[in-house]
């Protein structure tokens, strides 16, 4: 989801007797819910396909300030913008706590950057859809944070250490992000004509991207089955959209909205809804750089590290003339 | 030019009274710096009254492989427990 499709570089689950003492080791202290941390010995493919997974985690969260960013100055009230400010902000930390869980796995803050900006290391999908109207803000908070939250809050158990306590810390703050997107649909949606028309534009767009947060169905997947087993993945990723569908279609229906999907039902035998897929064609487009605003999201974060890196280089030069200067006195 | 800024860790004293406790990273070109952003990145909801940073590469830590020879003694003597002594209920509380 904010990391979808991450594949592993393991090929399949070893058997036990295939693994060597050191990986069996390993998977008895996954198994035993022990948490792994960063000197500990672990799998080369555990520690790659963390990364993978953490940076791209990382990525999402940088990147996802920016389609919020650009209503920041257009709030519609100065209580809106200072909520949405501080929202944008924690997205802001979230990547921070993020990023340094993934350097702990030795790959560098620089590094990461070029992967995000050469496009080596992906976002997610769901950052790549415009913000168009004032109340996809409210869409945003109330479907992307969401969703972003039926994947995070099962990743508080994951099996790394500074992951799982990464995802705790933004876990805390993520339901104050839902909240008040909701918020703001409430607003919108109990508001006038016009008001209730942009709530129910703003659900059309976002309802099948939100479902493509989640990815692809890898019930079938050996990536998946691999992660699992390291209990970096805790959910499928069809496990976790139903969760989200069957969440979210009553809070539609308190706000009088309708979900853009002609076959939804609700399942008596089965205590779900039954739901249309995504049109995943349309995924695949967007994460190969397809979709409505993949160049300029990339491009937005690629003039801020070039046009940041002269206060880079000056506070460090500075530092380190400050450092030589103590030095030799 | 572009020298990565270092790593710092940061420790956060959550109430009066308590001790610092590490609550995470983050990179800052000087320890000014890393107090001005650890304050943003770790205290943005009231969870802390004084920060410490501390360079990551000047941290020295115990190697996981020492974890037998380091904290196994320790298991054999429950003597330094106090539940390790029955006293007699006649004697009341100690
Ligand atoms: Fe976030
Ligand atoms: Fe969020």
């Amino acid at each position: 989801m904010y990391a979808q499709m991450v594949k592993s570089t393991g090929k399949g689950i070893k058997s036990r007797e295939e693994m060597t003492d050191e990986e069996r080791q390993f998977q008895d202290r996954v198994d035993a819910d022990e948490k792994i941390e960063p000197k500990d010995w672990m799998p080369e493919g555990y520690r790659k396909t963390l990364i993978r997974q953490i940076g791209q985690h990382a990525h999402s969260e940088i990147v996802g300030q920016l389609p919020e960013g650009n209503w920041i100055t257009r709030a519609p009230t100065l209580e809106r913008k200072a909520i949405l400010l501080a929202k944008v902000q924690d997205e802001a930390g979230h990547g921070l706590y993020l990023y340094c869980a993934a350097e702990t796995l030795g790959v560098s803050r620089d590094e990461l950057m070029e992967k995000l900006h050469s496009g080596d290391m992906k976002y997610s999908s769901i950052f790549n859809y415009p913000t168009l109207n004032w109340a996809d803000i409210g869409a945003v908070g109330w479907l992307v944070d969401g969703a972003a939250i039926m994947n995070q809050v099962p990743l508080q158990r994951t099996s790394y250490g500074p992951y799982s306590r990464a995802m705790i810390r933004i876990c805390k703050e993520e339901s104050f992000h839902q909240r008040q997107g909701y918020d703001i649909m409430m607003k919108m949606a109990f508001g006038t004509e016009d008001q209730k028309k942009m709530a129910q534009d703003a659900l059309n767009r976002f309802w099948y991207p939100s479902l493509m947060m989640f990815g692809p169905s890898d019930k079938d997947s050996v990536h998946s089955a691999q992660s699992m087993a390291w209990k970096i993945k805790i959910n499928t990723n069809d496990e976790l959209r139903q969760k989200f569908v069957d969440q979210t279609v009553p809070q539609a229906e308190y706000l009088g909205l309708t979900v853009p999907d002609e076959n939804l039902k609700w399942n008596e035998e089965t205590g779900h809804y039954e739901f249309t897929e995504p049109d995943w064609s349309e995924f695949f487009e967007v994460i190969k750089g397809n979709g409505p605003c993949n160049k300029e999201r990339l491009g937005a974060r690629v003039k801020a590290w070039e046009d940041g890196a002269w206060v880079r280089d000056g506070l460090m030069a500075h530092a380190e003339k400050k450092a030589a200067k103590v030095a030799a006195e | 030019m572009s020298t990565e800024w270092p790593l710092w860790e940061v420790f956060i004293r959550g109430q009066h009274g308590m001790s610092h406790r590490h609550v995470g990273s983050l990179h800052a070109p000087d320890a000014e710096m890393a107090i001005k952003n650890a304050r943003d990145v770790y205290t943005r909801r009231n969870e802390g009254v004084s920060i410490w940073v501390v360079k990551a590469a000047d941290i020295a830590a115990s190697s996981p492989s020492d974890k037998g020879p380091l904290y196994e003694p320790s298991q054999s003597k429950v003597y330094r427990h106090p539940t390790f002594f029955d006293i007699p209920d006649d004697v009341g509380a100690m």
